[in-house]
């Protein structure tokens, strides 16, 4: 048989249309898309985080580990975790703060350097220690003109620092600020769940610093792993779900003022 | 203990003060300069379509600026990357978004947006400049000579058929040329209104807020430099083009008002979780830079003006100048204010815009850089004027009342 060149064009343009809609078809009604609506877990490996606010004392050990561990200036006011501080007092006003990302710890009651906040006018108060949230859908990813930052195949998002342009998008685009520009690289910078050492079998450097077992990192689906253990049977909340950014850091005893 | 040192080089410590609780990270990122750049390319895409009013719809009272305003449209378009390459803190690197672009991300298609637009421009322009050009050509020598002999292309066909064809052509990329201004500034407002986490910015409207914004500014420069052109020159300013357009830049003028009037509406209407803060900006912080200057005086005040009836020349310059200063407010308080809303919905962010050039970073981000980038623009329309005059096809007074009736 011979074809002319006008044959084979057509007969490509066809073919290639003919494989591509029923893929495209299917990618659609695939069950898991569906089922997705409801977030059941990733059968994928999945690096995941739990922290336990109840427990934490804002001594502010993480976050100087974190500093001293990730090559983050310790005096520049950056930080890729840090722990909040919220004071709830009895009129129903919340007072929120972090000095310097807390990595001098909380050692005075003083929220946002305020001294007319009487011990007995509190009604709670507590801690709440953050970090990127590792999202399912990443809308940092998202925007990032250059791909510089992207999602690894474990479900961590990083940057890649020699890629980055600085346009700054993806900061502004993620709902819990955990990104910013590292002041010595130029470029955007975040947590990376110390990916350089979990993916060594350690565990991240906040979670070896925290003495009171505040933070735990591990893999979701994974039966051995504390994170998934306690994702699956207790009652955990994540931050801004309203997002749609699907966040992986789950916390233990959020309550409703926290930002 | 502490360095203080090292929180200069926190990119963002220099120019943003906190107030109550914002997050450790937050800094004003996004600064001057992404303010400077909606307001060029707003520029670039409103006196583009007013030009291709005339070359369009043929409007015959706006022959007189049709030449100018695509001219001015390519010197303004040369510029509008110009702030990115300010604000970006790798500008270098800038090259890897079309190495590696990730189409997912509104910025990705920026270059694939711009050079289509900036070919439709020029080549508009070479075909409205070709009679000239081919003159010039064959009469000139030397270093003129040669410049307008490279830009003929090699065409020196100028027969009434050629320019019959030419005239078709232009037509049609002035044409093409109104749905890509529409899209390389209702891009622009995308870039903002899919930025998820600024309330303000968070709009489905966002693009076309941006576009009628772009085309009353566009309208607006063109009525300025007109006048101000032809004064200087002191050559005849004639009052039927500026009327004609006054009342293009009136007509838009209320579609931009009722498109950001809508928005705000909206928002205090469904009063969502962000309204408290919202409106503390609005009616507080903001209250005189976004209801005095960008509404009142660069939306209401203009339209009435424009609406009282037998426009004065005197009266459509104040307006267009009112305008201006109207858009770039808003340019400043949907970039500026937006981001002053710390994200944790409990505190604030203010910016100060660095003045003194005290180091490289004051420098890039400060007054001066705007300055250049704001003043750039004319200069680069004065040198192009020097080998495409723009201003040659103006009315005489004659002229003028003849365009009137039509
Ligand atoms: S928390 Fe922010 S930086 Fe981290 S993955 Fe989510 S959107 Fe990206
Ligand atoms: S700052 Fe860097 S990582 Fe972030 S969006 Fe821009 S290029 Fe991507």
């Amino acid at each position: 048989m011979k074809l002319t060149r006008r044959e084979l064009l057509k007969m490509g343009l066809i073919s290639i249309c003919g494989a591509v809609i029923p893929v495209s078809a299917f990618e659609v009604f695939k069950p898991e898309a569906l089922a997705s609506l409801i977030h059941p877990f990733s059968k994928k490996k999945r690096w995941a985080f739990v922290v336990d606010t109840t427990k934490c004392v804002g001594c502010g050990m993480c976050v100087k580990a974190c500093k001293l561990e990730n090559d983050v200036p310790f005096y520049a006011d950056i930080q890729r975790t840090w722990v909040e501080r919220y004071v709830q007092r009895k009129g129903g006003e919340v007072i929120i703060d972090s000095p310097r990302g807390a990595r001098y710890g909380f050692t005075a009651n003083d929220p946002q350097g305020r001294t007319d906040v009487p011990e007995d006018d509190i009604s709670k108060g507590f801690f709440v220690p953050k970090l990127c949230n590792h999202c399912e859908k990443p809308s940092c990813v998202q925007v990032c003109p250059a791909g510089a930052t992207y999602k690894t195949e474990d479900g961590v998002v990083l940057v890649d620092r020699k890629w980055c342009i600085g346009c700054g998008y993806c900061i502004t685009n993620c709902p819990y600020f955990a990104r910013f520009f590292h002041p010595v690289y130029n470029t955007a910078d975040k947590c990376t769940f110390c990916y350089h050492r979990i993916t060594k079998g350690r565990k991240t450097a906040c979670v070896e610093a925290c003495a009171f077992g505040v933070r735990k990192i591990g893999l979701l689906n994974d039966p051995d792993s504390e994170v998934f253990n306690i994702v699956k049977t207790e009652r955990v909340a994540v931050l801004k779900p309203e997002y749609g950014n699907e966040p992986h850091v789950f916390y233990i005893g959020l309550d409703h003022i926290v930002r | 203990m502490e360095a203080g040192s090292i929180n200069e080089s926190v990119h963002g410590a220099l120019w943003t003060i906190r107030e109550l609780y914002t997050y450790p990270n937050e800094y004003m990122y996004w600064t001057v300069h992404i303010v400077v750049y909606p307001f060029l390319t707003g520029l670039v895409a409103g006196a583009f379509v007013l030009s291709s009013m005339y070359h369009v719809f043929g409007k015959e009272q706006l022959k007189p600026v049709a030449k100018f305003s695509l001219v001015f449209s390519l010197a303004l378009l040369i510029m509008a990357p110009v702030p990115l390459l300010f604000h970006l803190t790798q500008p270098f690197r800038s090259i890897n978004i079309m190495l590696t672009p990730h189409f997912y991300s509104a910025i990705a298609a920026f270059t694939l947006v711009y050079l289509t637009y900036m070919a439709i421009v020029m080549s508009e322009i070479w075909f409205v400049f070709r009679p000239f050009i081919v003159k010039n050509a064959l009469e000139k020598t030397g270093l003129m000579g040669l410049i307008y002999k490279v830009m003929t292309l090699g065409s020196y066909d100028v027969s009434e058929t050629a320019l019959h064809t030419d005239e078709k052509i232009i037509k049609v990329l002035a044409a093409v040329g109104i749905p890509a201004a529409a899209f390389l500034h209702g891009y622009v407002g995308f870039i903002f209104g899919s930025v998820k986490t600024v309330p303000l910015w968070k709009t489905p409207l966002m693009p076309f807020i941006f576009l009628m914004s772009a085309i009353i500014s566009g309208v607006a420069i063109c009525i300025i430099t007109y006048t101000v052109g032809m004064s200087l020159t002191r050559k005849f300013i004639c009052g039927a083009s500026i009327r004609s357009m006054a009342k293009v830049l009136s007509m838009f003028l209320i579609i931009a008002f009722m498109l950001e009037g809508i928005d705000i509406v909206f928002h205090a209407y469904t009063a969502e979780e962000f309204w408290g803060i919202l409106s503390e900006l609005l009616f507080q912080r903001f209250a005189f830079k976004m209801i005095v200057i960008q509404w009142v005086c660069g939306m209401i005040l203009p339209m009435i003006l424009l609406f009282i009836p037998n426009v004065s020349i005197l009266r459509a310059f104040i307006s267009a100048c009112l305008v201006i200063i109207g858009v770039f407010m808003m340019r400043w308080d949907v970039v500026i204010g937006g981001q002053s809303m710390s994200r944790s919905f409990a505190g604030f962010l203010n910016y100060k815009l660095p003045i003194l050039p005290t180091s490289i970073e004051a420098f890039r981000e400060g007054l001066f850089a705007v300055i250049i980038l704001l003043v750039a623009p004319f200069v680069l329309l004065f040198i192009f004027n020097k080998v495409l005059p723009v201003f040659t096809e103006v009315f005489t007074e004659e002229e003028c009342k003849l365009s009137e009736g039509k």
